[in-house]
């Protein structure tokens, strides 16, 4: 559905994307998750055909972003970042506006956007200036799904949104994506990779891995163990001078450390005790994305 | 004394409660999360203890000064860093330093040598003269946090210090935080990071304009049996009526 080959564009002196390549398959959930600044938007805006790349290729559905910008506007949906819809028109104009921009009609693709459309009709004829900032997320969504894409384009739609409406959004995600839109999708929350069938991780205009939530996961390659130790402040600096501790970082109540070969638990328990830490608790755990991630970033400095 | 103490605060725009009398406070030296949904009025809560919008009706004190009838200096007394810091790209590290020292009312005198031990202090002896756009992300992160407490206030707010930050960045912000907190500096903190959640002393959780639930991690977590913040969040946030800023 989507294929991107070297990607580049530069903005003066910053380098935003430095030869990005990847495919998407048809009907896949694909993340995008990075920080602010890996390049996220630059990327969405080249293949909503928005922005022009400065070298490198990108089609969708066969047709490229540059030349068939046309032809392609029809069959993507494109939420920006940014609440991008006419503030001054109501909820009801504003998704009228965008079918006839698109010269579809609400009727004729309302079965699509009706689960989500239910729960704004209550003010739909409030200005979408008014609305709070999930109502206007959902209408956002509404608007952008209106002339039935086939490649749905969303750009950190969570962000700054709190955990309840987080899933809230990504359960309507899965819904879209079972009616069998393809969902390209960026996030910095780093929890919602596990929502996605395939994601890459990004960070400074780069691609560090692209692959399965679990291959990630499956391709780390260090020993990690959770640590907690009854004075939880000195126990991250004493961890990180220990030789053999690769990285160490607090995650919630404990403290996650990555390790070489070398260093097993029970070593790591009396070298703890001898800096006189008690209630020592080491346990070998899965790494999660964000582990994953500040490895591959070479958060390794984190020592 | 408390750092922060609020008794029935409250806050209306016409019909619409967005405050709805709210009682907690909050120990000196204290790391304390104030959480809730987007919409629960936690934004209109801080204002409100920040000095910059009156109370419809209740009281509040912060730094023992009265933040509706001395608002002026309560402003003086805190320190504030959001989200999308304050900082002039434009100017270097060191200006922007001066500027906000000037800002806080520190008096010339004092302010170079405030300059020199910040500088120091961050390892940006090197980066004296860079300007603030050409810093990496981290960099700036750490220099707000610093210039929001080059006053030496008791209290530091922090409306929502880490979103869109990469982990490693994230977690050595909260390293930042615990050594403020180290040296006495009361933290009042917003996030939607419900891991960040355990790194508080005590967290408070709104819901549609009330305080939901107010209690240190581990204790919410025993009491509704969840096994993350993550968790406890949803549980209490799930009544909520309210949706959206």
């Amino acid at each position: 559905m989507v294929v991107a080959r070297e990607l580049r564009r530069r903005y003066g002196e910053t380098d935003a994307l430095r030869g990005i390549g990847f495919e998407v398959g048809r009907g896949e959930l694909f993340g995008i998750i990075g920080p602010d600044g890996a390049g996220k938007t630059t990327l969405f805006r080249v293949l909503a055909t928005l922005l022009l790349a400065d070298s490198g290729s990108a089609t969708i559905d066969g047709l490229d972003v540059a030349r068939d910008y046309a032809a392609l506007r029809r069959r993507l949906g494109y939420m920006p970042g940014r609440f991008s819809l006419y503030q001054d028109l109501t909820v009801e104009e504003n998704l009228e506006f965008f079918a006839t921009v698109f010269g579809a009609t609400i009727e004729a693709n309302y079965a699509l956007v009706a689960d989500i459309y239910r729960q704004l009709e209550p003010f739909k004829k409030r200005r979408a200036g008014a609305l709070s900032g999930g109502m206007k997320q959902k209408l956002a969504l509404c608007c952008a799904l209106i002339h039935k894409p086939e490649l749905l384009l969303l750009d950190e739609p969570t962000t700054g949104v709190d955990p309840v409406s987080r899933k809230e959004f990504w359960d309507m995600l899965g819904r879209l994506n079972g009616q069998g839109i393809t969902i390209l999708v960026s996030t910095p929350y780093m929890d919602e990779a596990g929502l996605c069938d395939r994601i890459a991780l990004m960070q400074g205009g780069s691609f560090l891995d692209v692959d399965r939530p679990a291959g990630i996961v499956a391709k780390y390659p260090h020993a990690l163990w959770a640590v907690r130790a009854s004075r939880m402040s000195g126990l991250l600096g004493d961890l990180r001078d220990k030789a053999g501790v690769l990285s160490c970082f607090a995650f919630g109540d404990s403290h996650h450390v990555a390790t070489d070969g070398s260093l097993g638990p029970a070593e790591l328990e009396r070298y703890l005790a001898s800096r006189g830490h008690e209630s020592i608790e080491i346990g070998r755990i899965e790494p999660g994305i964000e582990d994953c991630f500040m490895d591959l970033a070479g958060a390794g400095e984190g020592r | 004394m408390k750092a922060i103490e609020a008794q029935s605060l409250t806050k209306s725009f016409g019909d619409f409660v967005a405050v709805d009398r709210i009682s907690f406070s909050v120990e000196e030296g204290e790391i304390f999360g104030f959480l809730g949904a987007n919409g629960a009025g936690k934004t209109t809560a801080m204002r409100m203890l920040c000095g910059l919008s009156k109370p419809s009706s209740g009281f509040g004190w912060v730094a023992g000064l009265d933040i509706g009838r001395q608002s002026e200096k309560v402003k003086a007394s805190i320190g504030y860093m959001s989200q999308k810091f304050a900082l002039y790209d434009d100017l270097t590290v060191r200006e922007n330093i001066r500027l906000y020292a000037g800002i806080y009312g520190l008096p010339d005198r004092l302010i170079a040598g405030k300059t020199d031990g910040l500088l120091a202090g961050l390892g940006f002896g090197e980066e004296r003269e860079t300007f603030v756009r050409d810093l990496p992300l981290g960099w700036k992160q750490k220099l707000a946090f610093s210039v929001a407490i080059v006053h030496e206030p008791r209290i530091v707010f922090l409306d929502e210090p880490t979103g869109g930050v990469d982990p490693a960045t994230r977690r050595r912000f909260w390293e930042l935080i615990y050594q403020a907190a180290e040296r006495g500096i009361t933290v009042f903190v917003t996030t939607h990071y419900m891991d960040e959640a355990e790194y508080c002393d005590r967290v408070s959780i709104m819901v549609d304009g009330r305080i939901a639930a107010l209690d240190e991690p581990a204790e919410l977590k025993r009491s509704l049996g969840a096994a993350s913040m993550d968790e406890v969040f949803r549980l209490i946030a799930r009544g909520a009526k309210r949706g959206g800023e």
